[in-house]
């Protein structure tokens, strides 16, 4: 029998059975409610809050703010007063906010050069059998969860001058070091930072860990039976599989360094003299301080803006290839 | 998106562990990086639970000495106060309807978005993560004005409403792979069985994805809870504060009795932390596995 005919029979044979199995499905179609005006009722039932709650409160308010941005409007009475992009202009020729931009990127900037190596390094380290383990990694992650006017408030107290830190540092014998840390305008900004790295890199160590975690053991020692050095196998083993959760860490905390705004706004108020004004405070202090919503519904379209771009470019360049799968997807 | 790979994390645990190469000095280097960032974190704490316990008199003349003697004024007064229950209520009505509200809403959208096929389901799926690219903190101004037209102003679910709309984006990522990896084959019993899809949804499919569910439940609590920016926008009555703008707002009213802003600041750090260390699985895995790469 020639292979043709030997499939033309089988499929002769499989006919009916497709048939049946194609009357099955119909019949559990319809089981299911598959039919299109059920179907159409359930998915209305199911989506249509959970839309409604996300249309209503996450999409229109920033729509509503790109109109109203291009009003002059105190926020009561009506919006007559088009004034087109003149807010926009506004806001970059405002010194005050180029240094809020600033002081955001600086905030950034930090992060990925003093955070992440330092997180990196740490994870690293206690990523071994110590005693104490699990106390460690319960320590390090409890500033994070505790909220950020919590921790503004506390490091407010013992920063104060003549407080806690300076005595610190006077009973280390290192009193010439004492600075007025958050009335300095050269220095609140680093502060704030400094206290930052207090309340999120705990997180960031926790997360890098359990990247950590999802390397197979026998990757290192195949490296090592290869003649790898420790420090060979961590930089051209470890590190690159670790990319995905470090490229996960660089995009949370760009997007936190923009958003900053408890911090500064509870120790600083923006201040002194705007030394730690980030957009975030900069904006709200326009909104509900001096009234001016227009105005404060333009920045905050700047800063959508600002945060939409960098999520999109990060997410086209540095995560797409992290979604073609990868070792540390399974990270526990 | 960065946090969609995210998803299967919570559920697959770890399969093999790499240790970092274990000689000596790297031992005794890791135990010594480890105390000192205990020591690091837990100073602070320690600071402002013992500063409680001190008057503003001995704080001021010796900033870091211990209490002596212990005085226990500070947190009575804090404690038979009724702004800190009030405040304390607030934080839990909001967090509790904010989590109710994104557990509820999310595990319904992301059933129909993986177990119903249908035209516009990707685009669908793909217009909810939106909410990813930007925190509430960038809209928190345009949500004052939307709040305020809608007359939420001065009212809990003012707040929780739209913190548990900014929640659904990461509920939505975190349950669509999870339901969709659950076997058709259930499905197909169950509707045979003479279940409506709706009562798999009910019977089955929720009870099997009671993980990720409890590690949605716990990121949108953990993030209502202490939450500052919209609380700070939309309550102007103390009466409606939660504990963060609570806090802030004491530090400033008491100024100068330091003292009762430590113990008022330790008191209300005080719920967290125990409900961390509760809970504190599922409240790492939660947070962490809800972005891990």
């Amino acid at each position: 029998m020639s292979t043709q005919s030997r499939a033309t029979a089988r499929s002769g044979e499989t006919l009916p059975d497709v048939a049946d199995s194609a009357r099955a499905a119909r019949q559990l179609d319809r089981l299911k409610g598959r039919s299109s005006w059920r179907q159409r009722l359930e998915l209305s039932f199911l989506l249509g809050p959970a839309l409604i709650l996300f249309v209503g409160f996450v999409i229109l308010p920033i729509a509503v703010a790109v109109y109203y941005s291009i009003y002059k409007w105190n926020g009561f009475g009506p919006l007559k007063d088009v004034i087109g992009f003149a807010n926009y202009k506004r806001a970059f020729s405002d010194s005050l906010f180029i240094r809020a931009i600033e002081h955001n990127v600086i905030i950034a900037v930090l992060s990925l050069v003093i955070q992440l190596p330092l997180s990196i390094a740490i994870a690293l380290l206690i990523n071994r059998k110590m005693r104490g383990r699990g106390f460690l990694r319960l320590v390090v992650f409890a500033p994070y969860v505790l909220s950020a006017a919590v921790t503004a408030v506390t490091w407010s107290l013992m920063l104060q001058p003549g407080g806690f830190v300076d005595q610190l540092f006077k009973n280390a014998g290192a009193g010439s070091w004492v600075h007025a840390w958050l009335g300095d305008t050269h220095i609140v900004l680093y502060t704030i930072f400094v206290v930052a790295s207090w309340q999120y890199m705990g997180f960031g160590i926790v997360l890098l860990l359990a990247g950590l975690q999802g390397i197979p053991g026998e990757l290192r020692e195949a490296a090592a039976l290869d003649g790898a050095t420790p420090w060979q196998t961590t930089r051209m083993v470890i590190l690159p599989l670790l990319g995905p959760t470090i490229r996960i860490w660089i995009f949370l905390s760009m997007i936190g360094s923009l958003q900053l705004f408890d911090l500064p706004w509870i120790m600083t108020n923006g201040g002194p003299a705007g030394a730690s004004t980030t957009m975030a405070t900069y904006l709200i202090d326009k909104g509900i301080h001096s009234y001016e919503y227009g105005y404060a519904s333009a920045v905050s379209v700047i800063l959508f803006v600002f945060c939409f771009i960098f999520a999109l470019v990060y997410q086209r360049f540095a995560l797409r290839r992290d979604t073609q799968g990868s070792l540390t997807r399974m990270a526990g | 998106m960065a946090v969609i790979q995210a998803t299967q994390a919570p559920l697959q645990r770890r399969h093999s562990k790499v240790s970092g190469p274990q000689s000596a000095w790297g031992t005794a280097a890791a135990y010594a990086v480890g105390v000192v960032i205990v020591v690091i974190t837990i100073v602070p704490l320690l600071y402002v639970i013992l500063g409680g316990f001190r008057t503003t008199a001995q704080i001021n003349e010796h900033p870091a000495g211990m209490p002596s003697p212990w005085v226990w004024t500070n947190y009575k007064t804090v404690i038979t106060s009724s702004s800190f229950w009030h405040f304390l209520l607030n934080s839990t009505v909001v967090a509790v309807i904010a989590t109710g509200l994104t557990v509820v809403l999310g595990a319904m959208a992301a059933f129909a978005l993986s177990r119903y096929v249908f035209k516009g389901r990707d685009g669908l799926y793909a217009f909810f993560t939106i909410g990813l690219m930007f925190p509430l903190t960038v809209a928190a101004l345009p949500l004052y004005l939307q709040l305020r037209r809608l007359g939420l102003l001065e009212n809990l679910w003012g707040v929780a409403i739209p913190e548990a709309a900014f929640s659904l984006s990461i509920t939505i990522v975190i349950l669509r792979p999870f339901m969709r990896a659950i076997p058709a084959e259930l499905e197909d019993a169950a509707v045979v069985n003479g279940t409506s899809r709706l009562g798999f949804f009910w019977r089955v499919l929720l009870p099997l994805s009671a993980p990720a569910l409890t590690t949605v439940g716990v990121l949108a609590f953990v993030t209502s809870w202490n939450f500052y920016i919209l609380p700070l926008l939309v309550f102007n009555n103390q009466i409606h504060f939660t504990l963060p703008l609570g806090v802030a707002t004491f530090q400033s009213q008491y100024s100068v009795d330091t003292a009762r802003v430590f113990a008022f600041t330790s008191l209300s750090m005080l719920p967290t932390l125990i409900f961390f260390v509760i809970a504190q699985r599922r409240i790492v895995g939660g947070l962490t596995g809800a972005v891990k790469g």
